[in-house]
Parts: C-alpha cells; structure tokens; sequence
C-alpha cells in the first residue's frame, strides 16, 4: 500500500480526492476528484462560475477544502503549516488573470523579485537569471517598462517569467488566454507548450478557451456544477457522446445548458404584466 | 408592527455581530503584523521608502496646518487676554494649546486624511488587483512585506509630525501676537519657558501622539487589508479609514486628557 502511495507521488504530482468546498450556501466543488501527473500540461475546463480559479487556490493552499484531500508533491497541501506551506509555494508558480505585477515596480524588478525575497544571491548573478527568463519571454528589451505601460499580453509573459524565476516544479495558469488578441494569444499557447517541455514543468491550465486549450493539453478534466463531468485526452472528450461535454467542446449556443436563464413561462409573464 | 421590530432587532443584533467580528479580525491581523516588525531590521530599505510616503510627503500639509492653527491661537488668544491685561501670557496659551492637544489631535486628524487614505488605498487596490494573493503564491508574506514596513513608518512619522506642528504652530503664534500685535516678545517666550514643564505637557502630548500614530496607521493598513476587492470596496474602505480615524482620535484623546490632566 506505502509502496503504490510512492509510485503514486512518482508520477502524479497533483492529487485530490474527494474535494469538498462551499462558498456560503452554494457547494462549488462536491466529491471533485483529480489526478495532474508530472511533466504534462493538464487542462481544467469548464463554464465561467465553476470555480476553476477556486480550485487553484485551493491548490496553493489559499484556500481550505471543507472535506477531501489534495496532495501536491505527497503533501497534504490543507494540513501545512504557514512555513510548510510557504515552502512549498516556491516551488510552484501562478499565474494570474490579470498578471499580478507589483505596480511600483519595473518588468526587471518585478522578475527579480522572487529572487531577491528568497535567495541571497548577488545582484550580478540576479541580473543574469532575470534577463535569462525574460529572454525565455521575448520581452528582455521591455525590462525598463512599468507594468502600466505593458499590454495585457506583455503583462502576463511577464508574469510568466516572474513564476518561473525560481525554477518551480510546476505552473498553474488562470484563464491565459481570456482578452487576448490572436497574435499574444498564439504566443501564450506556444510558451506555456514550450516552458513545460523544456524545463520539464508540470503545468495546469484553467481556462474555457476551448480550442487553445485543447491544442496544447495533453489531457482535460471538463468540470461543471460542482463535479468532474468528464475527462480524457482532447480527441477523446471532441468525440464524446455526453451531450452537455459535446454542447461545451463545440460552442453550441442551445443544448442541455438552456439559452435562457430559468425563470416563468415566457406567456405567463406578458400576460401578468399586461393585466 | 410586530415584524417591523423583529427586523430592527434583528438589523441591530447584526451589526452588533459585524461589528465584534471586525474587531476580532482587526486584532488577529495587529497580532500578524506585529510578528513582521522584528524581520524589518534587515530590510531597512524597505521601512526608510515607506517613512518618505507616509512622513516626509504629509511634511508640507503640517507645515502649513501648524502655521495657520498658531497664527489664529495668536489672534484669539489675544483678544481674551487683552481684556484682562494678560496678553503677555499669550506665548504661554499658544504653547500648551498646541503642546497638549492641538498638535496631537489636529495632526492625528491631517494625517488620517493624508497619509491613512493614501495607505488604504494603496493596499486595497494591490488587493483588488491581486498582488497580495500573487505575494502568497509566491511565497512572500503580504502582512510582513507590504503591511508591516507601513505600519511602522506611520508609527514612527505621527509622533515627529505632531512635533514639527507644535514648533510649527508656536513660531506662528509668535509672529501674529509679537511682530503683528505688539506682545512683548521677551515676556512671550520667558513666561512660555517657565510654564511649560517637560514631564506634564510635553510628555503627555508626544505619549498622545504616539498612541494616535499607533490606532490611525492599525485602521489604515487593516482597512486596506480587509477592503472588498472592488472600486466600491476600495472607495468605501477609503472612507471609514477617515471616519473611523477622526472617531477614534477625538474618543481617545478625552480619554487620555482625563487619565492625564484629569482629577476624575
């Protein structure tokens, strides 16, 4: 049993079973259980209001499950204490919607600043590592910038090279590719397939762009209403017969997701207002 | 009717509740913060950038404040004492007005509205655009990086800039009631000299302006820290940093002036 456990932390880097989590009244997540393994790029899709930031955080341990286990790495993220935790954390980068730049702060200092918090190394060897990862970016030329002055694109390439300055196990995207135009989109696509490769990360994307998401993952778990509706390589969920993973994957306006927000009989309710 | 009060009641058990709980967060969060001030020593840097923003740019609406506060204790002061031919006394009134309760309390309330706006501000936006929560992940302590080195630069500024109004203030009062009014200016100083003690006046005065320091920089840096992460939220937050400030600094300082000068 303790050796499968270790096999199991081989190859899989995210575990979570069972996972459990209400906000208020409403369960986001009810019996969520998923495996991320290393070295792949795993997709969590499903429609905007699932929580699929949600359950980034509670990756990261932001967040507390209410009952279930999420082990990252053979840890048991809910049960760390605030070091353990924070040890953690430096060896798993995220990236956020809105890149999450420190504002007063140069792209330089801004990628520099992982660095300079948890190492003590010289500001020379500082300043090769940062221009080594915005070189990985395309955007070394950009470091005099201020984050107000980068596009929404640069923002988060950024932001990207600000999560792997310290050379994480893994990178957690959140909506990547949400507002972009197709040239930084393409970037993106092509960076997050790029870094995970050759720096052998395991990288987890949450997004419900579905066909950049599926050009790239190597396997999706679809998510909706609280559950795992379905999971798969992308041909694989693309051909599915479950009418609501088929709505989703292929755009479909009307299907087992009404068009129309739940409410009274349309009829019911010209009448009443004309009487 | 009956529900009516029900409701009542049940609105004001709530903010009752609210209220409890915003306190006890407000205190857990003093706790963290506190716990981040020892790891400030090494970064000197850090605390040295925040004193500029919050001490050195309220410099100028102090410097300004203090002067007009003194000239007009200057005029008032000698209308009253005139009456009685008491106008040398003037120096006197002007120093222990400001000493013992202008310079603290009317720098308290500047300060909330310059410095603990701008602090409240500054942290609920980097909230709002989720800096702190990329500090986290990051694994960088938002409450010892961000929040910490501003608590202790405002802790530190009140009590300099209560000082600096004081000064500011009696140079002003000097110059409405000697070189304006015609007060005599060695009975203006010597009699100041005399009646001001060290222990009674000033002591108070810089003990009330560090407790002021302390309790408007804790709503500042809390407010931002707990604001709804929206401009609403920040918006709001922005405000009852002000209001709760200027509440808290006049409850206060009856309370200090009566354990400090009172007989009760």
């Amino acid at each position: 049993m303790i050796e499968t456990q270790e096999q199991d932390d081989a190859a899989i880097l995210v575990r979570v079973r069972g996972l459990r989590f209400a906000r208020g009244r409403r369960w986001i997540f009810d019996g969520v259980d998923l495996d991320i393994p290393r070295g792949r790029i795993t997709a969590i899709m499903g429609p905007s209001g699932t929580g699929k930031t949600t359950l980034l955080r509670l990756i990261g341990g932001q967040l507390k499950p209410h009952a279930g286990s999420i082990r990252v790495d053979g840890r048991e993220v809910p049960k760390l204490g605030h070091t353990a935790l924070y040890e953690l954390r430096k060896r798993m980068g995220m990236l956020f919607q809105s890149g999450a730049l420190l504002t007063d702060m140069s792209v330089y200092d801004n990628v520099a600043f992982p660095l300079r918090e948890h190492t003590a190394l010289d500001e020379r060897l500082i300043r090769d590592l940062v221009l080594m990862k915005l070189q990985a970016v395309g955007l070394r030329g950009a470091r005099e910038l201020l984050p107000n002055e980068l596009s929404g694109g640069m923002a988060r390439r950024v932001a990207l090279a600000r999560a792997i300055a310290l050379d994480p196990m893994m990178i957690m995207y959140d909506e990547p590719f949400t507002g972009q135009d197709p040239i930084s989109m393409g970037a993106l696509v092509q960076l997050i397939r790029l870094l995970n490769d050759a720096l052998g990360l395991t990288s987890v994307i949450v997004s419900h762009d579905v066909q950049e998401t599926a050009s790239i993952a190597d396997y999706i778990y679809v998510v909706s209403d609280g559950k795992v509706v379905e999971h798969g390589p992308p041909e694989a969920l693309n051909r599915s017969e479950s009418p609501w993973v088929n709505q989703f994957m292929h755009g479909l306006p009307d299907g087992p997701v009404p068009f129309h927000y739940p409410g009274r009989e349309y009829l019911d309710d010209l009448l009443d207002e004309a009487g | 009717m009956f529900t009516g009060l029900l409701d009542t009641l049940q609105r004001l058990g709530r903010a009752w509740l609210d209220f409890f709980n915003r306190l006890g967060r407000g205190n857990l969060f003093l706790l963290h913060v506190l716990a981040g001030l020892p790891g400030l020593l090494l970064r000197v840097r850090l605390l040295v950038q925040q004193i500029y923003s919050v001490g050195v740019l309220s410099l100028l609406i102090i410097l300004v404040s203090g002067l007009f506060v003194g000239m007009v204790l200057g005029l008032q002061g000698y209308r009253t004492l005139v009456d009685y031919g008491a106008e040398e006394s003037l120096g006197v009134m002007v120093a222990l007005s400001l000493v013992r309760e202008l310079g603290p309390v009317v720098t308290a309330l500047l300060f909330a509205g310059r410095a603990g706006s701008a602090l409240t501000a500054e942290i609920g936006l980097m909230k709002a655009t989720e800096q702190l929560s990329g500090m986290e992940m990051m694994a960088v302590d938002p409450v010892k990086r961000v929040i910490a080195p501003r608590f202790l630069a405002g802790f530190i500024s009140m009590p300099l800039l209560a000082a600096i109004f004081s000064a500011v203030g009696v140079y002003g009062g000097s110059l409405v009631g000697v070189n304006l009014l015609g007060v005599d200016e060695g009975a203006f100083w010597s009699q100041m000299q005399s009646a001001v003690e060290l222990e009674k006046d000033i002591y108070n005065g810089v003990v009330k302006s560090i407790v002021f320091g302390f309790v408007v920089t804790w709503i500042a840096v809390f407010e931002g820290y707990d604001t709804v992460p929206t401009s609403e939220g920040v918006s709001r937050a922005t405000t009852r940093t002000v209001v709760h400030s200027a509440l808290a600094v006049l409850g206060l300082d009856f309370v200090l002036t009566a354990l400090m000068f009172g007989e009760v």
